[in-house]
């Protein structure tokens, strides 16, 4: 392979640069990025940048030396909108064509919105450098904030916000936010954290309308006809994957880029990583996408080494592990939860916020999950049942 | 020049903390011994607190893994080396050597001479 393209230069698609150059790639490499930013890290815009306790410049991935390292051509503020299906060619919104003969796709994932709410100024949403950057600006001590989903970039920013001295109000359509991520027990010493730091919640209502005085938002109707005053309305509903530009490329597209469980698509000479990949789970026996962090920076290092090997010769062996801060607490989870799976309590309280649990399914410990118990997170989180390297 | 514990007590894979102007995290990585600052160079993890594989810890909190050698990291999210700190072991007893000063280089450079 001479020329690779890479295709989103965030957190994926950054690592798997680094990965292409690290495996011995000598050739073209070229990085096309919507975000004029040079590569940042996501995980801080809800946390300690909306805090204002960090700045943008922190949030880099690298040094410029590390992007120089690279060297890669990086075509930026310019996103590719199709993958040509008869010559391969990645073409971009100026009209640029980058014909190479391999290609990265991580392109990520955009949030979801409300929908009637565009032109409402004060309705947020949180994914980008930008986005936090305008969020961060409309806080004041005297804002009244709502938050619409009780995920947790939700929970983050209901946190900070009442760090900043907002009153918030968290409002979520499941009767328990994270109940299928977490089970219910564990679910509810999450949800529990809001009223512990004076954060309302609305657990089990909709949302039935935004209301809005000339152009900005007023508050948030919900289902039970409630209304909540609000300056600022941050929605953290979920994503949907960026993969608007696959359109015609021929590869099979469903929650995300399908992939083998080597991050190979349908074509031995496109791999897809990060939050846009929708991954064979083989011990899970289904394709799922992951959206953390931890991810996005594993899965780069078998994509490539496939990618570059011209067929799947090694599969993802990373356990799924996630972090969220919220309210001075440091939630860790890693594994995944299958249905059936317990939940035992095993160190600490969660009275006193500070405990591990276990997930274990038939006798097999499946996920593990601690607040504010690093140490013994780190243990556990090895003992989880691996789905083990597997040549393919 | 601080003394940590008796090398009994710091079985191997085992970790410890220490005061000594700034927290210390001390390893006995299978026998040998290091000691870097405590504090992760990304966001405010104890590193003593962090899983020993060889002579490399990962961080708790973030999984950035640092060579304990020499300091670096060899993984996102950390992108600066954590100081590290002369170990010596003296009558059974665990010693580490901290320098107030921070730079990275004299550090290494002293460690060599102690090494000569
Ligand atoms: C506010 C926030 C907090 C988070 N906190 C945590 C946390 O605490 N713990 C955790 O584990 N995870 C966290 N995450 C998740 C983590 O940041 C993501 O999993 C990670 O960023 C995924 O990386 P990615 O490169 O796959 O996608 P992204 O980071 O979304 O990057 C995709 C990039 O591709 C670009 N792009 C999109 N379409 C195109 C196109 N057509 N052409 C060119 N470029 C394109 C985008 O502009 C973007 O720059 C958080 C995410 C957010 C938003
Ligand atoms: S605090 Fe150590 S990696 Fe983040």
């Amino acid at each position: 392979m001479r020329s690779i393209a890479v295709i989103g230069a965030s957190l994926a698609g950054y690592s798997a640069a680094q990965q292409l150059r690290a495996q011995g790639f000598g050739g073209r490499l070229v990085l096309v990025g919507d975000e004029v930013h040079p590569p940042y890290d996501r995980p801080p815009l809800s946390k300690d940048f909306l805090l204002g306790k960090v700045d943008a410049d922190a949030l880099a991935l690298g040094e410029k030396s590390d992007l120089d390292d690279l060297e890669a051509q990086w075509l930026v503020g310019d996103p590719a909108v199709r993958l040509s299906r008869t010559d391969g060619a990645v073409e971009l919104l100026s009209g640029e064509r980058v014909g190479v003969d391999g290609v990265v796709i991580a392109t990520g994932a955009t949030p979801r919105r409300l929908p009637g709410t565009e032109g409402i100024a004060g309705i947020h949403t949180l994914r980008t450098l930008d986005d936090a950057a305008r969020l961060r600006e409309q806080l004041t001590s005297a804002s009244r904030v709502v938050v619409i989903g009780a995920g947790f970039i939700g929970a983050e920013v209901a946190s900070s916000c009442s760090y900043l001295g907002a009153d918030v109000t968290v409002v979520e359509a499941a009767e328990l936010p994270l109940v299928h991520a977490l089970g219910r027990s564990m679910a509810a010493a999450c949800a529990e954290l809001h009223g512990d730091h004076g954060v309302r919640t609305r657990f089990g209502v909709g949302v039935a309308g935004i209301l809005s005085a000339a152009g900005q938002v007023t508050g948030v109707r919900l289902a039970s006809g409630e209304e909540l005053p609000a300056d600022v309305v941050v929605v953290g509903i979920g994503v949907r994957p960026n993969t608007g530009w696959l359109a015609d490329s021929g590869l099979t597209i469903e929650d995300g880029v399908r992939c083998d469980a080597g991050g190979i698509t349908d074509l031995p000479n496109i791999a897809a990583v990060g939050d846009v990949a929708q991954v064979h789970r083989p011990h899970l026996g289904y394709a799922t996408r992951t959206e953390h962090w931890a991810a996005a920076t594993a899965q780069p290092r078998a994509a490539v080494r496939n990618l570059l090997a011209g067929t799947t010769v090694e599969h993802h062996d990373d356990t799924p592990y996630f972090w969220s801060d919220q309210y001075g607490s440091r939630i860790q989870f890693a594994g995944s939860v299958t249905p059936g799976a317990q939940a035992r309590v095993v160190e600490g309280d969660v009275e006193d916020r500070s405990f591990l649990t276990h997930y274990e399914h038939e006798g097999r410990l499946v996920a593990v999950l601690a607040f504010n118990q690093p140490k013994a997170f780190g243990r556990a989180r090895r003992q989880i049942a691996k789905p083990g390297l597997v040549a393919a | 020049m601080v003394a940590v514990c008796r090398v009994e007590e710091l079985p191997p894979g085992e970790s410890t903390r220490v005061w000594a102007d700034v927290a210390v995290a001390v390893f006995n990585a299978d026998g040998e011994f290091y000691a870097v600052d405590d504090t992760c160079t990304h966001q405010d993890a104890s590193l003593s607190e962090g899983f020993l594989e060889g002579c490399f810890v990962e961080c708790p909190l973030h999984a950035a893994f640092f060579d304990l050698r020499t300091g670096m990291p060899t993984c996102l999210p950390a992108k600066r080396p954590v100081r590290t700190h002369p170990v010596t072991i003296e009558d059974g007893v665990i010693h580490v050597h901290v320098t107030a000063n921070t730079s990275q280089q004299s550090e290494n450079a002293q460690e060599q001479e102690a090494v000569a």
